[in-house]
């Protein structure tokens, strides 16, 4: 038998409500008891948690992994141990991997390199088109089958109206998610970041908002029409939270997540010709960020994703328009979440807690992101206070695109524990044994 | 004094540096007007052009800036060149740094590619045009020439006509004229009019007549004609009928308005053969100013690394 005891935190389990301090005791990889003053044995793996947060693991709906095909970016091994450095305990990957994640196979492969060299749990999302070339469905049934939780063209945007209509219909028929990166291929074709003031001054080639929108509109006009559910994938724009939170208003079955860098920067961060800035959908307007906090504030945004997108410093130290597109997310996400929606009083803790691990969870029907017992025990444990200042250079992650560096951030993960194994804990020890 | 080591744009200069620039090329083009032009202000010292993109006269120009003035110089085209083994902007630029290059003339056509690379190399790096982003030693040229024929640059009203979106010399002049208190007034093609510079100062008009009312400048922006095959407008002859600087259009200025064009011109589709050639164009005379504007940039870049 194996005993992991979290002791003496502040337990947010938004799931069951609690909110208190108390002990959470992990046996053989679940959620055993959660109570005051649990006795530990000898033994124990003990996680000291006085003065400190203890929350579900936190789940990322949306990142990239780059394995198979793209190690030299990021591979399994690299990108769960940055997971769970930034206090993720599950990530779900997209399929833009060499090769595609389209079938059985590479889910499998993803699966069970993820068990030998991963410290997180991983989850593969599957492509909705064969290729991501967006002309025939995938396997989808099969891939389900295979272990994948979700399917999704990211970063390819399925561009036909009736392969997305065939797909949300198809995918829905196995309880699967479809996930939309939403992007009228036409209208951002050759941008390189937000259409406006800051592109008409750099003389760089816009990406309208409308790109966005457009899709947005369509996914959800087919997503109402054929009364299935659908994902949006990194909302950016006002126009989107918009939609979006109209047709929740009337019924439609939409989710949405946002990422940190789309409340947290503006396209002004882009001047300069600063890559580490260059991400799709790309930076916006303060406008923009108002509206996508707002839509945290009142619920439109269901949940929080890191898009995790790691590229080599060569495909980043380019040219603007040649560079990539892409943030590394997993260590700065929680962290600058934290600071800006907890302590910017966008949203109390308990709803934090739950943009970050329940709801993505929930969206990705994983089973995670509580704190019941019985449910698997990740746990994320977390502290605040003494500000410290983010570093490229120490980043886990094998690829350092970040446009945090030197950012101050409160909150530090402290530890993170996957399946009641310590996965990451930090400098200052926070593990002892009883 | 230059306050940096690089010429990069006018969003980068300073109006008393402008001014400066200004001031040396009229002293460089008395010493073009003479009899001998050389001189020895870069004598010992080296100068590369390195061109990703077509040129006839921004590169010429500062080829012969660079000789008149006693620099050895070079130049190196994407073409012929490892930039077709497929090197990198960076280890190219590198190279060149390191055979004692005191100034390098770069063209790119990637927005902010000079401003990349010119932090990590001891030349002078000198922006001679970076995709649609700068031109600047264009914009230097054109005010030169607007305050030689007009005698000061405030106040004058300038209409710059044409294919806004893409071109970088629309931007330069618009950042440099507006730091020395002219006002800039934009027209062309609605799908080439950049969505977002409506808050830079320059004012956007519906129409070439009425960006060209009372204007003391009228410069034409070239169009590369391929852009009608992507959609941006619907025929050369439309283009013409609506968005020439016809002589009729041409009327509508000050009298004895000044007529220019960064070059080349599409004769009959930016303006008609007869306005290029009229008594008010001063199209030639921006070619000569360009020498003189690129050997005073030489000039006060190498005094700033000799200082």
């Amino acid at each position: 038998m194996m005993r992991t005891l979290i002791r003496g935190g502040r337990v947010v389990d938004p799931g069951n409500g609690r909110d208190g301090r108390f002990d959470v005791l992990v046996v053989d990889g679940a959620v055993a008891q959660v109570a005051s003053a649990i006795p530990a044995e000898p033994g124990d793996a003990v996680v000291e948690a006085a003065g400190r947060f203890v929350v579900p693991g936190l789940v990322d709906p949306h990142c990239h992994l780059r394995d198979p095909g793209f190690e030299y970016r990021e591979d399994i091994a690299t990108g769960t141990a940055a997971a769970a450095a930034g206090g993720f305990t599950s990530v779900a990957c997209m399929p833009n991997t060499n090769p595609v994640c389209d079938n059985a196979a590479v889910v499998e492969y993803i699966r069970s390199k993820a068990r030998r060299v991963g410290v997180v749990n991983v989850y593969p999302i599957g492509a909705i088109s064969r290729g991501l070339a967006g002309a025939e469905l995938a396997e989808i049934g099969l891939m389900k089958e295979a272990g994948a939780v979700a399917v999704s063209d990211d970063g390819k945007p399925v561009a036909s109206p009736d392969l997305m209509r065939k797909a949300l219909q198809y995918a829905a028929g196995f309880g699967m998610p479809v996930v939309s990166h939403c992007e009228e291929p036409t209208l951002s074709a050759g941008g390189a970041m937000n259409e406006g003031r800051v592109s008409a001054v750099l003389g760089l080639r816009g990406i309208p908002a409308t790109a966005e929108d457009a899709m947005t509109s369509r996914e959800l006009l087919l997503a109402e029409y054929l009364g299935v559910p659908v994902h949006i994938a990194h909302v950016s724009t006002a126009g989107s939270i918009a939609m979006i939170r109209a047709a929740k208003a009337r019924g439609v079955q939409v989710t949405c997540e946002t990422c940190p860098h789309y409340f947290l920067l503006t396209d002004e961060a882009c001047l300069g010709f600063d890559t580490m800035a260059k991400v799709n959908p790309p930076l916006r307007t303060a406008e923009d960020v108002a509206a996508v906090l707002a839509g945290i504030a009142d619920g439109t945004v269901d949940m929080l994703a890191t898009d995790h997108a790691p590229h080599h410093a060569d495909e980043k130290d380019l040219e603007f328009a040649l560079a990539n597109s892409g943030i590394d997310g997993f260590e700065t996400a929680f962290a600058l979440s934290y600071d800006r929606l907890v302590g910017g009083g966008v949203v109390p803790l308990a709803r934090f807690v739950e943009l970050m691990s329940l709801a993505p969870a929930r969206l990705l029907g994983i089973g995670r992101g509580t704190l019941s017992v019985g449910a698997p025990g990740d746990v994320t444990v977390f502290e605040t206070g003494g500000p410290r200042t983010f570093r490229r250079a120490e980043m886990k992650s094998k690829s350092k695109n970040t446009p945090f560096d030197g950012w101050r951030m409160n909150a530090r993960v402290v530890a993170t524990v996957v399946g009641g194994t310590v996965a990451y804990r930090a400098d200052a020890p926070a593990e002892g044994t009883a | 004094m230059l306050r940096s080591k690089d010429l990069l744009g006018m969003q980068e200069l300073a109006p008393d540096e402008i001014v400066l620039i200004l001031d040396s090329a009229a002293t460089m083009k008395r010493v073009l007007e003479s009899g001998n032009k050389k001189t020895a202000h870069l004598q010992g010292r080296s100068v590369v052009t390195l061109f990703y993109e077509n040129s006839t006269r921004t590169r010429l120009s500062f080829e012969m800036a660079s000789k008149f003035m006693g620099a050895a110089s070079a130049n190196i085209s994407s073409s012929g060149s490892s930039v077709q083994k497929g090197e990198s902007l960076l280890d190219t630029v590198r190279t060149i740094d390191r055979m004692a290059t005191d100034v390098l003339v770069m063209r790119h056509p990637q927005s902010g590619a000079p401003h990349g690379i010119a932090p990590r190399v001891r030349a002078s790096v000198v922006n001679a045009g970076d995709g649609m982003n700068e031109h600047p030693t264009q914009a230097l040229l054109d005010l030169f020439t607007m305050r030689d024929r007009l005698g000061r640059l405030e106040g004058l009203e300038v209409a710059i006509v044409g294919d806004v979106l893409h071109s970088r010399v629309a931007r330069s002049d618009l950042w440099a004229l507006s730091k020395l208190g002219a006002h800039v007034r934009l027209a062309g093609p609605p799908t080439m009019m950049p969505r977002g510079l409506e808050g830079t100062g320059a004012r956007i008009c519906r129409t070439v007549d009425e960006a060209l009312e009372g204007a003391d400048v009228v410069m034409g922006l070239r169009v590369q004609l391929e852009r009608q095959k992507s959609g941006l407008f619907p025929s050369i002859a439309e283009y013409a009928r609506f968005f020439s600087i016809s002589a009729d259009r041409l009327a509508r200025a000050k009298p004895g308005a000044l007529v220019m064009h960064p070059g080349p011109c599409n004769h009959g589709v930016e303006m008609p053969t007869l306005v290029y050639d009229s008594p008010q164009s001063v199209i030639d005379e921006q070619v000569t100013n360009g020498v003189a504007v690129r050997m005073a940039v030489l000039y006060l870049l190498n005094a700033r690394r000799n200082a």
